[in-house]
């Protein structure tokens, strides 16, 4: 499941993770943008939580329950808190490493609901952003906090089975 | 009220927040339907002589199309003339590792991998030089028929003498290392050849310069060129134009007939995207021990990388920039630029002016430890007055409009510089009594001025209203995360009254605008924007005389009502039209006005920066814990844009200081290469960021701006810089190289300690 969708396809055992989002799946929203598991362009989330998805073989992901930025918002379009705060403080210029970046952000909500700023970096270490010095995207992370970033009621994350739980939904659907 | 100078979010961010940014690899057009994949082959060896290559086993891996090399290019017109001219595809030699020998053209991606390894290239090794010094000697020579590795020089010694009438005089030699751009899209394109045209969609800066490259290199008319930026991944500097190994795409798709797609790895990208900086410094200043400097040297090597790129011309700016914010009696400069075999050099956020700035604010600093005055009060009594404007340096320069002193003591009173020292004296006395703990601190500082759209080209812009009363611009501003779209917009809402969502932004489309030069140097809002400004007014005009025709009033009797987007006589609502209803009487030509404004001069902005790092001086590693900055640009369009313009410069000016160096071994090899390697600055290594705001502005264009994109890097590097060497000067160190590493910082400790 992509999103909340099933995906399959057939593919090379060697496919990473994030090139079947972008081929198979068609969702390009995910980058890459290292080769080491270095920058957390591909981060997505994996049963809710997140994942550089260049280091995950698509394989890794049969049965289990993928999202993207493009699944974020909610189906009516509601923007997920994360994603209003990164407009609201300027989170992102060039917008490469947003996709990753608010992935990384909603997972860290979750795990941690209100950090602190020294949270919040440590938590984004690894995602590089060459543009905005991380000083937006912490003050992004941080009012999405106050917003209740942290939960997944209204977003494109409630009703596939994570809302909460971390755990995979049980559709028989299957990520190939 | 204007919208102009308010907080304005940006109209780009709800696709990339939702949808995620278009950028090449990410183009699912037909135009492209079938592309196949390019894999490079790149040289592992530095120098070498190219004895052979067989592409055999590679054609028959599965999934193959092609493999091409230079012999496949016998279409290209040979280029031109200097024995030192740049190839394509290597032919009889290669120069660093990285450079471009074979591309491998298969129908996925994965098969291009596998391929690539099966080329098998014979390489005859030559000795590599990578040193300064074994470039300058010339025992290895890079090019035959050359008789030395030395490209360009410039400038004179100081002459004899002019040091003498100083009480002080310090020298020293440091280097300014080579840094990678690094933006998080590394370099990629796509290419389709039809109906006698080649179309180039690429990740660049300017898709005019591009498109003009690109019809040279091929030896077509620029008119059988169309080059489109989508969404571009950031860019630094390293995305001007377009380089070789696109240029290699395009060819291949011309070649073959059939449209391919090229994204680079990180690792390649690495390699073989252009570094920055490469400068070896001799820094010679003198003056007396009231503080006053006297007389200023900067002899410059530049590392140029194996062929002339950005070194020919980037030494020479950040000459110009020398003398930096200081009054001089003397100020002079020189340089060389040598080839090495690594990587060549391009443009990097700054381009050859944090180079100067970085010289000669440590130079400053080292003059004011020599003398054992203040950092902040010998910068304070050189500065040039603010009423010295328009003042003309030793280089040339015309620097247009400054206050240099209010930018110090705003940092110094924004920041608490009394209270900082006191606190840093607090702590180096507990230290010397055995108490405290290791960590000491440390404050820098560094005053600036720098050079925007300094390259002596214009930019144009075309905007036109349409019948549903919506505006387009047409802009040769090309963005890759600046933000144009809504800033522009702006501009044409402040003057016309249309509502933002009603204004789109075109950029970055040769077929769309055929004229522009595109986004580097800090020039697109003082250049751009004013050509947007420009245009729009006309447009008003034009509408104000349809107007009145329709009205049957004199045009001097309307006016529009921006708030609302009518046209009405003075004072009277019964009157109005709207946009939609003057753009239809107008007809389709009606409301459009092209515009390609050319400054006079460049604008020089300027600022003052303070960084406040703690190291601890049992393990060497500094942390930058504070940063406050004046960045005076001029007028500030959106202060969120260049908020973030400043942050993102801060960034990247404190990785230089800390952190970051692309390092070569003694044969040229890479040693880093990935990012595992390369020390990219994290969120964790920064602080959150303190700007002041300060708003001088310029005469030289009617919006009274000047650029924003570099400064915050030209200030940062050599106030972080001057903060790590400040904090264990009281040890007794005077000098650590960049990036200030922990190691570098524990071995000047302990050296410090040995001499003591």
């Amino acid at each position: 499941m992509v999103n909340g969708a099933p995906v399959a396809a057939d593919v090379e055992d060697r496919m990473l993770l994030v090139h079947f989002v972008r081929e198979a799946a068609g969702l390009t929203a995910t980058n890459v943008g290292c080769d080491t598991t270095s920058c957390g362009a591909c981060t997505v989330l994996l049963d809710g939580e997140s994942v550089k998805s260049c280091t995950i073989l698509a394989a890794q992901a049969d049965g289990r329950q993928v999202t993207t930025l493009e699944g974020l918002a909610s189906p009516g379009g509601e923007l997920h808190p994360m994603q209003r705060a990164f407009r609201a403080e300027h989170g992102l210029q060039c917008g490469f490493c947003t996709p990753g970046m608010v992935m990384a952000s909603v997972s860290l909500l979750q795990e941690n609901p209100h950090p602190t700023e020294a949270e919040v970096r440590a938590g984004l270490e690894g995602n590089l952003c060459r543009c905005t010095g991380y000083h937006n995207i912490v003050r992004a992370v941080l009012a999405a906090a106050e917003l209740g970033g942290a939960g997944l009621a209204g977003t494109g994350l409630a009703g596939t089975g994570l809302a909460g739980t971390g755990l995979a939904g049980t559709g028989e659907e299957r990520a190939s | 009220m204007s919208i102009l100078g308010t907080r304005v979010v940006r109209t780009e961010d709800p696709r990339l927040l939702t949808q995620g940014g278009v950028y090449t690899d990410d183009l699912r057009i037909p135009e492209l339907d079938g592309a196949a994949r390019i894999t490079f082959v790149h040289s592992p060896i530095a120098h070498a002589r190219i004895t052979g290559i067989d592409t055999g086993a590679a054609l028959a891996s599965p999934g193959v199309v092609a493999v091409l090399t230079a012999a496949d290019m016998d279409e290209i017109p040979a280029a031109g003339g200097r024995p030192t001219t740049e190839p394509l595809l290597a032919a009889d030699r290669v120069r660093y590792v990285g450079e471009a020998v074979a591309i491998v053209v298969t129908e996925q991606g994965y098969q291009g991998e596998d391929a690539a390894e099966l080329v098998s290239v014979d390489y005859d090794p030559l000795p590599a030089v990578v040193d300064f010094d074994d470039a300058l000697a010339g025992g290895t020579l890079l090019f035959d028929g050359t008789d030395s590795n030395v490209i360009r020089t410039a400038g004179e010694p100081a002459p004899p003498g002019t040091f003498d009438g100083c009480e002080v005089v310090v020298q020293r030699t440091f280097p300014n290392q080579r840094v990678a751009p690094l933006p998080l899209e590394g370099r990629a394109a796509a290419a389709r050849w039809a109906d006698g045209r080649l179309t180039l969609w690429a990740s660049t800066q300017n898709a005019q310069l591009a498109r003009d490259a690109l019809a040279a290199a091929v030896g077509l008319d620029a008119a059988a060129v169309r080059v489109v930026a989508p969404d571009v991944g950031g860019g630094f500097g390293a995305k001007i134009a377009v380089d070789r190994d696109t240029i290699i795409v395009a060819w291949a798709a011309k070649h073959l007939g059939r449209p391919v797609r090229w994204v680079e790895t990180r690792n390649e990208n690495l390699l073989g995207m252009v570094h920055g900086r490469a400068q070896r410094h001799t820094i010679t200043i003198g003056g007396n021990r009231d503080g006053r400097i006297l007389a200023y040297h900067l002899d410059i090597v530049q590392d140029s990388g194996a062929y002339p790129r950005g070194a020919t011309f980037l030494p020479g700016l950040t000459q110009l920039m020398a003398s930096g914010v200081y009054d001089l009696a003397y100020c002079g400069s020189a340089f060389r630029s040598v080839l090495t075999n690594t990587m060549p050099i391009g443009a990097y956020r700054g381009a050859g002016r944090p180079e100067a700035t970085a010289a000669i604010e440590r130079a400053v600093d080292l003059f004011a430890a020599e003398i054992g005055m203040d950092p902040a009060e010998v910068r304070r009594r050189n500065l040039v007055a603010p009423e010295a404007f328009p003042y003309t340096t030793a280089s040339g320069a015309v620097y247009d409009t400054g206050d240099y002193a209010a930018a110090l003591d705003a940092v110094l009173s924004g920041a608490g510089y009394a209270g900082l020292r006191n606190e840093q004296a607090q702590r180096r006395a507990l230290s010397s009594q055995g108490q405290g703990g290791p960590v000491q601190l440390g404050i820098g500082l560094a005053t600036y001025v720098e050079i925007t759209a300094g390259d002596g080209g214009g930019e144009t812009s075309r905007v036109v209203v349409d019948a549903t009363g919506a505006a387009t611009v047409y802009t040769g501003s090309s963005p890759h995360g600046q933000g144009h779209e809504t800033a522009f917009a702006m501009l044409v809402t402040d003057q016309l009254g249309i509502p933002m969502d009603k204004i789109t932004v075109i950029h970055g489309d040769t077929d769309q605008v055929p004229i522009g030069i595109g986004t580097f140097g800090s020039r697109s809002l003082q250049l751009g924007g004013t050509a947007v400004h420009q245009a729009t007014l006309q447009v008003k005009d034009q509408a104000r005389e349809v107007a009145a025709g329709m009205i049957e009033a004199s045009s001097a009797d309307l006016e529009l009502d921006t708030a609302t987007g009518t046209w009405q006589v003075r004072g009277d609502p019964d009157t109005a039209l709207s946009w939609a209803e003057v753009a239809a009487e107008a007809g389709p030509a009606g409301l459009a006005a092209d515009v390609e404004f050319r400054a006079d001069s460049p604008t020089f902005p300027f600022g003052a920066h303070l960084a406040v790092v703690e190291v601890d001086t049992q393990t060497g590693k500094a942390t930058l814990i504070r940063h406050v900055t004046v960045d005076d640009a001029g007028k500030v369009l959106n202060p969120v844009l260049a908020e973030g313009q400043r942050h993102g410069g801060i960034a990247q000016g404190a990785a230089q200081a800390l952190l970051e160096e692309v390092r070569y071994d003694a044969e040229g090899n890479p040693q880093t290469s990935t990012l595992a390697d390369y020390a990219a600055i994290t969120a964790t290594e920064l602080p959150s960021f303190e700007l002041l705001a300060m708003e001088t502005p310029t005469s030289v264009n009617a919006l009274g701006v000047k650029g924003i994109g570099e400064a915050g890097t030209i200030g940062a590097t050599p106030a972080v810089h001057n903060a790590v060497i400040d904090a264990v000067a009281h040890l007794g160190v005077r000098h650590i190289d960049m990036p200030a590493t922990p190691q570098r910082i524990w071995a000047a400790i302990n050296e410090a300690k040995g001499s003591a």
